[in-house]
């Protein structure tokens, strides 16, 4: 009971910060309400029990991409008018194709059989380390591992070369 | 040697010589000649050989020697053609032999072999002459004086050439045995006689003239081949002896005219000798003739082709006389024989009177003649106008080899003294008889024989044998109209003679005339000496005194080739003491009129009849009359009707007219069909892609969140789709 | 107890704000906002049938749903790094961030 209440209110949170991110006017508080956001999703993880994932998400997400994406902002600044229209023109033709992608979704949803499942019994805690143990086993999940590492590595390179100063960038 | 194989030799030799000058020995000139000579001398030996040969055979004219050889395979038979010598074909081979191996002669010195090359000479033009300077003290030219001599004729070696082509193709006439190859040779002949004629082609008289004798005498080989296919379509052969064999087959009557078959073809046969013996009215081609080079002329009017015309017409006397009898009426062929042949003799002769050129009166002379020969054959005297075709052929080419030398001789003073006269005018000569004496009396013997002089002349005995016949067979208009015809024979020979010969010079180059060399006068004596003993060949029994002294073998030998008999003889004396008077008579007022006549004088005859004299200077306005009457028109046929409108209009105006129709459809498919249809459809293609690819480019706004929006638009109507239809979503 | 499809249904809203965040915004670090809203969405739907389904099943290895989530969470970040770095390249080019004016793909 206590937790469907506070499911509740930790989802209309997120939700609301999800809508004043994509609706404020100023691209700063935008930023800011992502992160309320990202952190509500965290709180979810949380509830999933998936412990690892929600630092793991506030660590990355907010740490590192919220605060990448507010170095955006602020370099970026500047250019456009702040108390202008910050929807395109066509942003209602957007919000009848989500709304019909939400409410398709939720139809769809609506007739699978696991719809009501309840959640079972809650994983084992030692899961954890077995995880950390099964990223880097061979027969496991070595290969998704460095995979993502690599892509890492390339994302990395790559934003650097873009993003450099051609003057006296890179070098 | 076998003589048939002599026989078929004879036109050979010169057919070679023509090949091998032609071919080989063009560029040198005593080659070319020498071969020439080889050939005329080759065939006149087999010619010589022939006659002895054929003088001891018995029974010649029924059974000539000959050969045949089948030519052209005509189902189960074959046209046969050879060689056959009877008495005709004898003494015609005989003077043809004779006078053509001395007009070959005389072209070598005529031609002035040996001489200078001329200043100005162009090949087709007559020399000209040559400067020369005198060497030394030269009596003539006054030592070391520069002056003008004879030059050698630049085609000399063509000459020779064609004159022995023509001396083949005359030798293949005689020789044959059929009408067909006789028909060659006198095609031949007349090819000859163009090329001949018009040898000097650059001059545009000469041109014109042999166009003219061509297409004159072509007329009349026109009928003549009529006449060959008619007979050939009745009797199936043109061999002579199959031809008077059946004379039943020409009897039949051709519905034509009431003459029987042999009849017509004689008389279409006959057309053909009009043309080829310039008989009224195709003798306007002979008189131009003389175009030519004076052996040229020789040849033709005198020794071959106007002969040709005779001797064939003596061939077909068969034909012409069919139905006739010694006495008789004459048949309707030879009535027409008649009244040609007597009109020519006199209108020719008329004619003669009027001429100033040397070698024009010769070629009137030559037509009157021929028009005795004819009228002979048409009272049927056979005998008579064989004899004086051999006697003519003889006295003629005399006098016209004669009349060259004489011109030769003037030409030489007019180099000498630089004046530029006419050498052929008479009324530029005279007084060439201390000059050149020997021209001179060859020249008269010849002049007396053609005027008839008593006895010692062959024409006395051959014109006497006409003159008789025909007054003994009863037809005594064309006794008469002959005899005139004879008497202004006589005077204008005498004309002839006293203005060129006699009298004083009147002008300088007849002054300073030289005689020619001996290899141009040799002919001259040679035929000369023929002119005067071959009448004492044919001298009639009848004759007062002289008569049986020496038989009759002309009158015995060609006339065993009639089958009908030789035409009465009669003993009247009339005939003989007109021929007397005649000819005497003639040339006693010849001699009288022109004796007196100056430097610069007009004719004589001009002061007495000026009206008559114009009419016979211009020949009775027959070339005019022809121009008027026939050229006139022809002309306008081709140019008007069949060029102008014919060609140009009707046959090019379909062209233009299919043209401009092709054209017009084509613009049509242009402008109708391929333009807008093909071209449209393709740039309609081209547009309405470019079109449609303007309106589809609008969806590429390059604006990714519009992209994304018709994705998820997609995605959800797509995933509606799956989802409520094909229940994708369990 | 939260039944599923509370999850499930609030990461299809989560999703549809960030799609309508990204179809929408004018401004492109914005649109970068939605799309890590819509990944995050991602990442809530597969941890929830982690828990609800996959953590203690006998026959799956439990851990391969978390290798999944490992991997989507890399692959945000790598985006939301590579991202950035093209819309300041691009506004040094052009001096806009208007995700509307960069139409150089117009046809």
């Amino acid at each position: 009971m206590i937790l469907q209440i506070f499911f509740i209110i930790i989802a209309v949170v997120t939700l609301v910060s999800a809508i004043f991110v994509v609706t404020a006017r100023r691209l700063m508080h935008s930023a800011l309400w992502l992160v309320l956001a990202l952190f509500g999703v965290a709180v979810v993880f949380a509830f999933l029990e998936a412990s690892f994932f929600a630092v793991v998400q506030v660590l990355v997400y907010i740490g590192a991409i919220a605060i990448l994406i507010i170095f955006a902002v602020m370099l970026t600044r500047g250019i456009m008018d702040e108390k202008g229209p910050q929807l395109n023109r066509g942003w209602w033709v957007s919000g009848v194709a989500s709304a019909a992608l939400f409410a398709g979704l939720l139809a769809a949803l609506g007739t699978w059989a696991g719809f009501q499942t309840g959640p079972g019994t809650a994983p084992d805690p030692a899961i954890l380390p077995q995880f950390g143990v099964d990223l880097v086993d061979p027969n496991k999940f070595a290969i998704p591992f460095e995979v993502a590492s690599i892509l890492l590595l390339a994302a990395l390179v790559g934003a650097i070369y873009i993003a450099a100063d051609k003057k006296g960038g890179k070098g | 040697m076998d003589i048939n194989v002599l026989t078929w030799l004879v036109p050979a030799f010169p057919l070679v010589a023509f090949f091998l000058i032609i071919l080989f020995t063009n560029r040198s000139n005593r080659v070319s000649h020498t071969v020439a000579l080889i050939g005329a001398g080759l065939s006149w030996l087999a010619c010589m050989v022939i006659f002895v040969q054929a003088l001891a055979a018995k029974d010649l004219a029924k059974t000539p020697f000959g050969s045949a050889i089948s030519w052209l395979p005509t189902g189960d038979t074959a046209l046969k053609i050879g060689v056959q010598v009877d008495p005709l074909t004898t003494v015609t081979l005989f003077f043809v032999a004779w006078t053509v191996l001395m007009i070959f002669i005389y072209s070598v010195a005529y031609h002035n072999y040996g001489a200078p090359k001329g200043d100005n000479d162009h090949p087709g033009l007559p020399p000209h002459g040559a400067t020369e300077k005198a060497k030394g003290s030269g009596k003539k030219s006054g030592g070391g004086k520069v002056h003008m001599v004879p030059s050698v004729e630049p085609m000399y070696s063509r000459f020779f050439a064609l004159i022995s082509l023509f001396a083949f193709a005359m030798f293949t006439l005689v020789v044959s045995d059929n009408l067909l190859t006789l028909y060659v040779g006198w095609e031949i002949m007349g090819f000859c006689s163009y090329i001949l004629i018009g040898f000097w082609y650059a001059k545009p008289s000469a041109r014109d003239a042999a166009v003219k004798a061509f297409l004159t005498t072509r007329l009349g080989d026109v009928f003549m081949l009529l006449g060959l296919a008619a007979l050939y379509s009745v009797t199936g052969s043109l061999s002579y002896n199959v031809i008077f064999a059946n004379p039943n087959l020409l009897m039949a009557s051709s519905g034509i005219l009431g003459m029987s078959k042999g009849g017509l073809i004689g008389l279409l046969l006959f057309m053909g000798v009009i043309g080829k013996s310039a008989q009224f009215p195709l003798h306007v081609w002979l008189p131009d003739a003389m175009e030519g080079p004076t052996p040229v002329s020789a040849m033709i009017h005198a020794a071959t082709m106007v002969s040709a015309g005779i001797y064939l017409a003596l061939r077909f006397f068969p034909l012409a006389s069919l139905g006739w009898v010694s006495g008789g009426p004459l048949t309707a062929t030879m009535t027409v024989m008649a009244v040609i042949g007597t009109f020519t003799a006199i209108f020719a002769a008329s004619i003669a009177l009027g001429q100033n050129d040397i070698k024009r009166v010769l070629a009137y002379s030559t037509i009157s003649q021929l028009g005795f020969m004819i009228a002979a054959l048409g009272v049927g005297a056979y005998v008579a106008a064989a004899f004086h075709l051999v006697a003519h052929a003889f006295f003629k080419a005399l006098l016209f080899l004669g009349s060259g030398s004489v011109i030769h001789g003037v030409e030489h003073g007019a180099l000498h003294t630089g004046e530029h006269v006419d050498p052929q005018d008479m009324f530029n000569l005279g007084g060439l008889r201390e000059k050149m004496p020997v021209t001179f009396w060859t020249f008269l013997i010849g002049g007396f024989a053609l005027s008839g002089f008593p006895i010692i002349t062959a024409g006395f005995w051959s014109k006497d044998s006409i003159l008789a016949d025909a007054f003994n067979n009863g037809q005594y208009v064309v006794f008469g109209v002959l005899a005139l015809a004879a008497l202004l024979t006589a005077f204008y020979t005498m004309r002839q003679i006293t203005l060129t010969f006699l009298g004083q010079a009147r002008t300088k180059s007849a002054e300073h005339a030289r005689e020619n060399r001996w290899v141009m006068l040799l002919p001259l004596v040679v035929l000369a000496v023929f002119a005067v003993g071959f009448g004492w060949v044919g001298i009639p029994a009848t004759f007062p005194l002289l008569g049986g002294l020496a038989p009759n073998w002309f009158g015995s030998f060609v006339g065993s080739m009639l089958s009908a008999g030789a035409p009465a003889e009669g003993n009247s004396l009339v005939p003989l003491l007109t021929s007397l008077v005649v000819s005497l008579g003639g040339l006693y007022i010849g001699w009288l009129v022109y004796r007196d006549v100056k430097t610069g004088e007009p004719d004589p005859f001009q002061k007495a009849m000026p009206g008559f004299y114009k009419i016979l200077k211009n020949k009775y306005y027959f070339d005019e009359a022809y121009a008027f009457l026939f050229i006139r028109p022809a002309r306008w046929i081709s140019e008007t009707f069949s060029y102008q409108w014919i060609d140009k209009g009707v046959i090019d105006g379909i062209l233009h007219f299919f043209a401009r129709a092709a054209w017009v459809i084509g613009s049509v498919f242009r402008s109708g069909i391929d333009t807008p249809v093909i071209n449209g459809a393709g740039d309609a293609l081209s547009s309405g892609t470019r079109g449609l690819g303007g309106v589809l480019r609008r969806a590429q706004t390059g604006r990714i969140q519009q992209y994304m929006i018709i994705a998820v638009l997609l995605v959800v109507v797509v995933g509606a789709i799956f989802y409520s239809f094909l229940a994708l979503v369990p | 107890m939260i039944p599923l499809y509370w999850f499930l249904a609030f990461s299809i809203a989560l999703f549809c704000i960030g799609l309508f965040g990204v179809l929408a915004r004018k401004n492109a670090v914005a649109m970068l906002m939605g799309i890590e809203l819509m990944l995050n969405a991602v990442n809530i739907n597969l941890i929830a049938f982690w828990r609800y389904f996959f953590a203690s099943s006998p026959q799956m290895d439990p851990t391969r749903p978390l290798a999944f989530v490992a991997i989507v969470f890399v692959a945000a970040a790598a985006e939301a790094a590579v991202g950035l770095a093209l819309i300041i390249s691009v506004y040094r080019r052009r001096q806009t961030v208007v995700a509307e004016d960069m139409n150089l793909l117009k046809g």
